[in-house]
């Protein structure tokens, strides 16, 4: 790992501002800890967080939060300006500026299909799950990667109030569909809308969350605001972005990318150094803000956390 | 390298050189001020990989445009063109395998050899060097008629570099495809039977008036025009 430049060392001022933040938002967890003493990276600060409210207690999150990247987390500029999000432009610099004026509010969430329990949440209805900080790596799939802040709360905890049936074995996610606002999916290269898929087991594990928010802030648009997947162990195209619909399934959904090249990104799209993608290898990655490459690792690094779930499966035909 | 009097340059050489060498001046600089994007190693790759190849496309487009204009000063450029895209390539690998990989043989035997992208770019890599040395005048002399048959292997090297593109990218092949386009109809443009349909266009009326009548000395120094050429260049410099 790079050293830390001395001018990336977070100032004091920028610190308490930053731990008083945390505490404001009843985020002091182990994590919280980790991070800031090893960020290395400055939060912005000077503008004051909105949205998140105070008052929601993280019980439990010490201890019980899973393994933390530790590594020197991305500067927000990079995580913010550098994005994947087709739906606005394939260059990932002009996401930022066209999705600038997306309007996430309202913002309602339709969770159906084989549940007990079908509803739509509003946006502000997810700050009563355990709203929590989760640094986790982001490896895409071009062989890049990010340490990424994430302010989120676990999948599981809304699926279970949807009460899902036995016959649900898969949950399928949905973007947005609104090509005025999303001046992306005019493009008919691509079959829209973005729509990404979990097994069941998949988007009960512990490590998968809904985030809002990053680095203590409000998610903005080009990060797939208001609410957007991560799932720390997969490609970062798993991580679908700006949710409007959660539906569980008994089919495998088929993916956006899936649809585009079936031969190149299949369902399941855990990171493995081992399988390469048909035209690149996977063994390395180039990590933002770092200079050469760094071994990728066995599912991002959470191999502990998920390897379990893929015991009896041909990670080559199931790539 | 055959000796240049300097005389002899015409501002049209001239302002090839410039509009060759500007995008290295200013990707340097770029690099020195930290502007290339959060992901500057790859911007670096990208861009001197897109100009390698623009930079191949116009010195295989020389002939062809004498061909159809007569415009016989293009032909003096073409070699330029052509080891200033082997220029590119050159930074373009070397970014490659010193920046990137950092020189990890295990990583870059695989990335070169397994993975079919880099060997067809790596192959369009050896090829423009074997026509980079032998490009001298003396190389020229000692090869003969073999010189010839050697450097017709520019336009492998051609296909290769648009195949070494449309599998990088993820799944839009549009912009590869259309490259890949102009390099098939300049590929076209050398069959014989389609060279001599092309040297009648010559003969047309309306190319031959452009040659003839001084507007069109007028027109290659109009400020719209040159503004309209300067846009051109910006865009593929840009991308």
């Amino acid at each position: 790992m790079q050293k830390i430049k001395s001018s990336e060392i977070t100032t004091e001022s920028q610190y308490l501002s930053r731990k008083d933040f945390l505490k404001g938002m009843g985020i002091v967890s182990a994590s919280a800890l980790v991070l800031a003493a090893c960020s290395g990276q400055s939060v912005p600060s000077g503008d004051s967080p909105t949205g998140i409210p105070s008052e929601v207690a993280t019980q439990g999150s010490v201890g019980s939060t899973p393994t933390e990247a530790t590594e020197p987390v991305t500067s927000y500029d990079a995580i913010t300006q550098y994005n994947n999000y087709y739906e606005f432009t394939t260059n990932k610099e002009g996401v930022a500026k066209l999705a600038k004026d997306f309007p996430t509010s309202p913002w309602k969430i339709e969770v159906g299909g084989l549940v007990g329990n079908p509803k739509t949440f509003d946006i502000d209805d997810l700050n009563k799950f355990s709203i929590q900080e989760r640094t986790y790596r982001m490896r895409c799939v071009e062989g890049w990667s990010m340490v990424i802040p994430w302010i989120g709360f676990p999948l599981a905890e809304l699926l279970q109030e949807v009460e899902p049936t036995s016959d649900a074995k898969y949950v399928r996610f949905e973007t947005l569909y609104d090509p005025e606002k999303m001046p992306g999916q005019n493009s008919a290269w691509y079959q829209w809308p973005y729509i990404e898929g979990l097994r069941v087991d998949e988007a009960m594990n512990d490590l998968t969350i809904l985030a809002t928010g990053l680095y203590g802030k409000e998610l903005l648009p080009q990060n797939g605001a208001p609410v957007r997947l991560a799932v720390p162990w997969k490609y970062g195209f798993k991580s679908i972005k700006g949710i409007v619909k959660i539906d569980l399934v008994d089919e495998m959904p088929t993916s956006l990318w899936m649809a585009a090249a079936p031969h190149e990104y299949g369902f399941y799209a855990n990171v493995n150094p081992e399988v390469s993608h048909p035209r690149w290898s996977q063994a390395s990655e180039r990590r933002i803000g770092e200079s050469g490459r760094q071994d990728t690792l066995m599912y991002n690094g959470y191999e502990e956390e998920v390897a379990n779930m893929y015991a009896d499966m041909d990670l080559v035909v199931n790539y | 390298m055959a000796r240049i009097s300097l005389p002899r340059f015409t501002v049209f050489q001239a302002a090839v050189h410039i509009a060759a060498l500007l995008p290295l001046i200013i990707l340097i600089f770029n690099w020195s001020q930290d502007n290339l994007t959060f992901n500057p190693i790859q911007a670096l790759e990208l861009r001197t990989g897109k100009y390698a190849l623009v930079l191949l496309i116009l010195s295989l487009a020389c002939t062809p445009i004498n061909t159809v204009f007569g415009f016989r000063q293009v032909l003096k450029v073409r070699r330029p063109l052509g080891l200033y895209a082997f220029l590119y390539a050159s930074i373009h690998f070397a970014v490659f395998i010193g920046l990137d990989y950092q020189f990890n043989l295990v990583l870059l035997q695989e990335a070169i050899f397994e993975k079919r992208y880099a060997l067809v770019g790596f192959s369009a890599g050896l090829i423009l060097l074997a026509l980079a040395l032998t490009s001298t005048r003396g190389w020229m002399k000692r090869l003969g008629r073999t010189w010839t048959k050697l450097h017709k292997f520019v336009y492998l090297a051609g296909i290769l570099v648009i195949v070494h593109y449309v599998w990088l990218v993820k799944s839009d092949i549009r912009e590869p495809l259309m490259y890949g386009g102009i390099v098939l109809v300049l590929l076209l443009a050398r069959i014989p039977y389609i060279r001599k349909q092309l040297s009648r266009v010559r003969q047309h009326r309306f190319i031959r008036k452009l040659h003839e009548t001084p507007e069109v000395l007028k027109k290659k120094t109009d400020p719209k025009f040159l503004r309209r050429i300067g846009l051109i260049y910006s865009a593929i410099m840009s991308r």
